[in-house]
Formats: structure tokens, sequence, C-alpha cells
């Protein structure tokens, strides 16, 4: 069954979906969009550097963003240089470094083009088995650090006051998303991947009353989004890739006809 | 002697004992040199002026801050209910108040529906959190810290956008929890007036301790009055006996019949004072007459 290449592009894209729907709930809510973005931006040098090497890109791709990730937390703690400017001169310096490291590989036939927007339609028997197992995982280790994560989520000194380690839940919450990065890039590409974080998720919120039904909201939007933008990816021959997320943004949209209300409520004063 | 509503002190090692803490930031000391001991069935109050270094203090207490220097003890194993004073759910975060209840750890249905009767906001239980008014949201948060049965309760400044009357119960509720569970609380407030009924021992703080003790001897210190303004002190005028001396610059004292005595002989600190205005007259009648 998985001989067909559009079956094993459903079955890839249904495993990142899954993956990416919970982890996508925890990018909104922290409001860290534009870190992940970051993180995206920095595989593309992962990528460079692994054909560089001659290394299996993934754990490349999971190295470079880990160091990435673990010197934004750093910077953040030590000033105020974590702002917008920041992640966006890191987001860009990497992407930028990593076409110039790639320019310089002439003796390496790749497409640019699969590598920005994703080449899902040509994922291999050992890519899903990747996906499932590295898939597995994640869901495994953010189930299991649910609570705490999420209380250090809403209120980080309140989280840490009641025996939460709301500082070692982030670090483990960064390590999932590059892990996610690593794993997911094929399907989506550089660009797009927060997409796929984010989109679902943010879908999922305004039919979700509590975090746990928004994250499997968020997966079951993902999922859809996956079969939705693959098939019409088929039908109507767009690129796989970004057909998933037009998908994603379509089901947000439908959300939005859907009457809610907005609103932040703050106690003390800000 | 302690205020009638506290219980009996007991001989059980404190909750946390804070010794000579400090914490700088931004290139200053916050607080320094401040020692904190809250035991079981304990309510300790912080009080002072806005950057005064309360939430600080308590935040080292906890350990969500580690402070530059000083040592704190916690009770091992020790369970904190913990009321931060700012806290803002964004819309993004689906969250029933009910679910906020187990936010750091399981409550059984049962206490999730008591704390809420208790604050006086069960019909709240499916509402979201994002959605409710400060004052609704502070009983939220309320309820959700004593819900997990804690040996120790923090509050930051509980009933901020709490009504008067609200505000009045919320303390009283406070005082009554301290009763039922023996838990130990730390409080922080700007207001002494309302929360001295029930407040055991007060720490004035203005970046180190300016003074402590019972509410009435605190709010007689030169020190709170010095850092809160004569009139702050008024206001809570309906505790303290009325004075009827005056200290003179110079030291000495001027009495209610204008004479002038080298002492007042009153001690401002002493806990055992009695502050009926009578006592004190036929006190001061005694030592000073002629």
């Amino acid at each position: 069954m998985l001989d067909d290449f559009f079956t094993r592009a459903l079955v890839a894209g249904i495993g990142v979906a899954i993956v990416c729907g919970p982890l996508g709930c925890f990018v909104v809510w922290r409001r860290i969009a534009y870190f992940g973005d970051t993180l995206a931006h920095s595989a593309l040098l992962g990528i460079a550097l692994a054909y560089l090497m001659e290394l299996e890109p993934v754990f490349i791709v999971f190295g470079v963003s880990t160091i990435v990730a673990l010197s934004l937390i750093a910077l953040r703690k030590r000033s105020g240089i974590g702002s917008d400017a920041m992640l966006g001169l890191l987001a860009h310096s990497s992407l930028a470094l990593g076409l110039v490291v790639l320019s310089f590989l002439t003796w390496v036939r790749f497409d640019l083009s699969s590598l920005l927007f994703g080449d899902i339609l040509s994922v291999t028997h050992g890519d899903i088995l990747l996906i499932y197992t590295g898939g597995a995982v994640i869901l495994g280790a953010l189930i299991w650090i649910w609570r705490p994560l999420f209380a250090a989520t809403v209120n980080r000194d309140l989280a840490e006051a009641e025996g939460a380690r709301a500082d070692r839940m982030e670090l483990i919450l960064m390590l999932l998303l590059t892990l996610t990065l690593a794993i997911a890039i094929k399907v989506v590409g550089v660009l797009l991947i927060t997409a796929l974080l984010i989109v679902p998720a943010a879908a999922a919120r305004r039919f979700s009353h509590g975090p746990e039904q928004m994250a499997v909201l968020a997966a079951l939007f993902g999922i859809l989004s996956v079969v939705g933008g693959l098939t019409a990816s088929l039908e109507w021959d767009t690129p796989s890739g970004p057909s998933i997320v037009v998908a994603a943004l379509a089901l947000f949209l439908i959300g939005l006809i859907r009457p809610g209300r907005r609103g932040t409520v703050t106690a003390g004063e800000r | 002697m302690t205020l009638a509503s506290a219980p009996a002190p007991s001989d059980s090692p404190p909750l946390i004992r804070a010794e000579g803490i400090g914490a700088r930031g931004g290139g200053r000391w916050l607080i320094r040199n401040v020692d904190l001991t809250v035991g079981r069935g304990e309510i300790v109050t912080l009080i002072g002026p806005n950057g005064s270094g309360k939430s600080t203090t308590v935040k080292s207490v906890l350990g969500v801050l580690t402070p530059d220097e000083g040592s704190v003890i916690r009770a091992p194993g020790l369970r904190v209910g913990y009321v931060p004073q700012k806290l803002a759910i964004d819309w993004t975060l689906p969250l029933t108040v009910d679910r906020l209840m187990s936010l750091t750890g399981p409550v059984s249905a049962k206490d999730r529906a008591a704390a809420l009767d208790r604050t006086g906001i069960p019909h709240l239980a499916k509402a979201e959190v994002a959605q409710l008014s400060g004052g609704e949201f502070q009983r939220a948060l309320l309820a959700r810290a004593i819900a997990r049965k804690p040996d120790l309760l923090v509050l930051d400044e509980p009933v901020q956008g709490v009504d008067v009357a609200g505000e009045v119960a919320l303390y009283a509720l406070i005082d009554q929890i301290r009763h039922e569970t023996g838990c130990g609380i730390l409080l922080i407030s700007h207001d002494l007036h309302v929360v001295m009924a029930a407040t055991d021992r007060v720490l004035c703080l203005n970046t180190h301790i300016c003074c402590q003790g019972s509410p009435q001897s605190v709010a007689e210190d030169p020190a709170y009055r010095a850092l809160f303004g004569d009139r702050a002190a008024a206001s809570i005028a309906v505790y303290t006996h009325h004075h009827d001396h005056t200290h003179l610059p110079d030291g000495r004292v001027r009495l209610a019949d204008g004479s002038v005595a080298d002492s007042c002989e009153h001690d401002h600190h002493h806990d055992s004072h009695d502050h009926s205005p009578h006592a004190h007259a036929s006190d001061k009648e005694h030592h000073h007459a002629g």
C-alpha cells in the first residue's frame, strides 16, 4: 500500500500533522511563532552543513536548530536582545548563510525549491519511519510534561512557586520543537513549517474550551489540511507543501465565521 | 501576647525561614537583609510602598527567584498555594475556571467545587477565565490556591479589583481557612487597615524591614508613619488609642495638661499593651501626674 507515492505522502503528512497540532498550541499560547520561524530558517543552514559534511541532514538540522534555540534563550535571559530584531537577524542571516554555503557545493545536486517549500511527494519508507518514531517520542514527552508545561505557560512564577520547574519545561519544549523541525522539514520545507505549527492550532482555538481539547482539535485540523491539501495538489497540480498550508488557512477562515469573542483579562496593574 | 484571633503558638518548625536575604535587580538592591519566618497557622503580612520589594521578597522565599545573598529554608515537601500579583490570561488560552483549579496538580472534583463555593463563584465553574471581570478572576485565583490544600498560602495583593464588601469577606475567609486547615499564610497588602483584624505579625518593608510586630505596634511605629505618612496611620486610628501626649523635638514629652515631662514612659513596640483608652489614661496618670 505504501508503494504509491501519494499514499506515502498522505501517511507522512498525517504523521507530521499529529505532532505539529499539540506542539503548535504551545507556540500560539506562548507567542513564540516568530521564534519558531527563526529556528526553521536556521534549519536550512543545517541542511547545507549536512551536505558539506556528508552526514544525515536530520541530525545536523536538529543540532543547528538546537544551538540557535539555546543561544536565543540565553540571550533573552541576559538582556532584552531577544526582541524581534534579534530574532529577525538570526533567522535571515542563517537562511542567507545556508544559501551561500549551498552555492559552494557545486558537486551536490539539490532542489532549492524543495528545501524551502518541502517535497512531500518524494518521501521514502525511511522518512515515514523517522516521522513516526520521532513523532512518538515527541508526543510521548509532551504528554509526560503536559501539566507542568501548561502551568508554566499560563504563569511562570505561579508554576515555579508550586513546584513545577518552569525553565526546564521551556527548555524541553524548545528541544521538542527543534526535533519536530528536523523530522518535518522535508514535508513542508523551511519557509512553511511554522504555518503547520500555528495555523491548525489557531483554527482550533475557536472550537475549544480547554487546552487538551484544543491540542486534539489542532492535530485533527492538521490531518484535514494534509488530506485536503494533497488531494487538491493532485487534482490541480499545485505544489504540495503550500497546498497543505492553504487548506489549513481555509479551515481557519471557516472558524472565523463561527461567532466568538475576544478579550484578555488581567489581574493587577501592568 | 498575640491577638485574640491567633491560634496557640506551635512548637513545630517553621514552614519557611528566610535569613538575611538580598536580591539585586537593575543594578541595585531590590531587597536586603530581610528576615522572614512563617509558621503553621500563622498569618504574616508584608506591607510597604510601591517598589519596596514586597513581591521580590515573596518570590525569593518561594524559590521563584534565587536571592543573591542570605538563605531560605523551606519545610520538606512544603505544599504552596500561590496567588501572584500579576497574571494575564491571553485569549489564545482556552481555559475554564474549573480547569484552572487543577493547573499545577490534580484536584478532586469535590475540592474544586468546594473552593469555588467558598470564594463565592460556584456559578462560574464552566466560564472561560479570559471572560471574567477583575474581581471574579481574583476570586478564581484564590479558589485555585486553596483548592490545593496548601501548607502555605501566599497571597500577593489578593483582593485587587474586588469591591470593599467583598474585600472584607475575602479576608474573613482567609482567616477562616487558616483556622480550619492550620496552614500558614503570607500576605502582601498595601492596606494595613483591612488586614489588621486577622494578621498576627506585620512586616513593614522598604528594601529592608523597617519595623515589625503586631499590627498595632507597627501602626504606631515612627518608621511606619514616616513611610506611609500620618494620614495612613490615622486611617487605622480605630485600632489605636488616642495619644494624650506629644513628642517634642528634643525628646521630651508634652502631656495632655500642657506640662512637659522627660518621657511618656510608654513603649511603642511591646505587644502586651492594652489598648483600651481607659487603661491607657489611668496608666498615664499614674506615671506622669504632677
